[in-house]
């Protein structure tokens, strides 16, 4: 897992008050986190000031995985 | 669907509590006015805070699932008058809210979208938890902002962040708003109904002529921009690229589907 993904999931964890235990980079975070697209905004939001990215909508869509999150993330970084 | 608190030191707090996210039709339309009207009719209410109490954010927008069943397997013909008029009770609405003579601030968390976001920008100031999240996303449902919303932001920010959320419908978070002039201050999470109320106690201890006074020459009234809008707003609805996108977003099972991200 790379340092970015476990910050994520970190992060993903504490936003929505769930465990990070046992949360993998491959895991569903909608699923994982039990968000809908509403919830994932913020998180979103949670994302961009955490790592000081900004991340247009659209390229969210199918994002599902944290991996895959976090790939957007280190692309702007 | 809407809780008022008046209190002993002026100020009135109106919290939205429609789930799941407080969109807004005929209904929201109705406890607004109604709200509004018990805050008028009240003596010694010097300001006024709007707040959600739904997890989800402040107002995901417009009622969208309300409006295609009216006008779903219908002509234009049978639609439009009802159409028209709720645009014209909902800008009335907007425009007294805008135009109260005492001081308006709205605590945003979470979602502050469409609608929402129009019903934020006829507050005075606007308070931002870290979670809010700003967008016009109705260009993708070929419409533009019905509820004032285009003129309310240009008053307030510039050409090219109206720009920017009107054209590319992606939406901005709390830090991004408040670089830009969109909100006046960011305040952690959970937070922003606390500063909201401390803001507008602050702005209850001034004279409220003055007030009044200070926020008509603040905040001048827009309506042959926002009669232009509702005009704009009219026509685009009655192409079938609408009833397509709203088709397509009912469709969905998700609470929120022009947010769909998977």
């Amino acid at each position: 897992m790379t340092a970015t993904e476990q910050r994520l999931i970190e992060l993903a964890a504490a936003t929505f008050s769930v465990s990070a235990t046992g949360l993998t980079a491959d895991a569903d975070m909608f699923e994982a986190l039990g968000i809908d697209s509403l919830k994932a905004l913020e998180l979103l939001s949670e994302v961009e000031l955490e790592f000081d990215v900004q991340i247009p909508d659209y390229e969210l869509r199918g994002v599902t995985t944290f991996r895959a999150l976090a790939a957007k993330i280190d692309e702007r970084r | 669907m809407i809780d008022l608190q008046l209190t002993d030191d002026g100020v009135a707090t109106l919290t939205l509590q429609a789930p799941p996210c407080n969109e807004i039709g005929l209904p929201m339309l109705q406890a607004l006015e109604a709200a509004l009207d018990r805050v008028q009719a009240a003596p010694g209410v010097r300001a006024l805070v709007i707040a959600s109490g739904q997890r989800g954010g402040f107002s995901a927008g417009a009622d969208l699932r309300a409006l295609y069943a009216h006008i779903e397997g219908r002509g234009a013909d049978e639609w439009r008058g009802d159409l028209r008029g709720f645009i014209e009770r909902i800008h009335a609405l907007m425009s007294r809210l805008d135009g109260l003579p005492i001081t308006t601030v709205a605590a945003i968390h979470g979602v502050c979208f469409g609608g929402g976001l129009e019903l934020a920008l006829v507050c005075d100031v606007r308070i931002a938890e870290r979670s809010a999240r700003f967008a016009f996303p109705e260009l993708r449902l070929g419409l533009v902002p019905g509820f004032g919303g285009v003129p309310r932001l240009r008053r307030d920010v510039g050409g090219a962040v109206v720009r920017d959320l009107l054209l590319t419908g992606r939406s901005l978070n709390a830090k991004r708003a408040l670089e830009v002039g969109l909100v006046a201050q960011m305040v952690p999470p959970g937070r922003g109904l606390e500063v909201a109320v401390a803001t507008a106690r602050q702005a209850a201890l001034h004279d409220p002529e003055t007030v009044a006074a200070a926020k008509a020459f603040a905040k001048p009234a827009l309506e042959d921009e926002l009669r232009a809008e509702r005009e704009l707003f009219l026509r685009l609805f009655e192409r079938p690229v609408v009833a397509q996108a709203l088709a397509t977003f009912c469709a969905s099972t998700d609470v929120r589907p022009y947010l769909a991200t998977r």
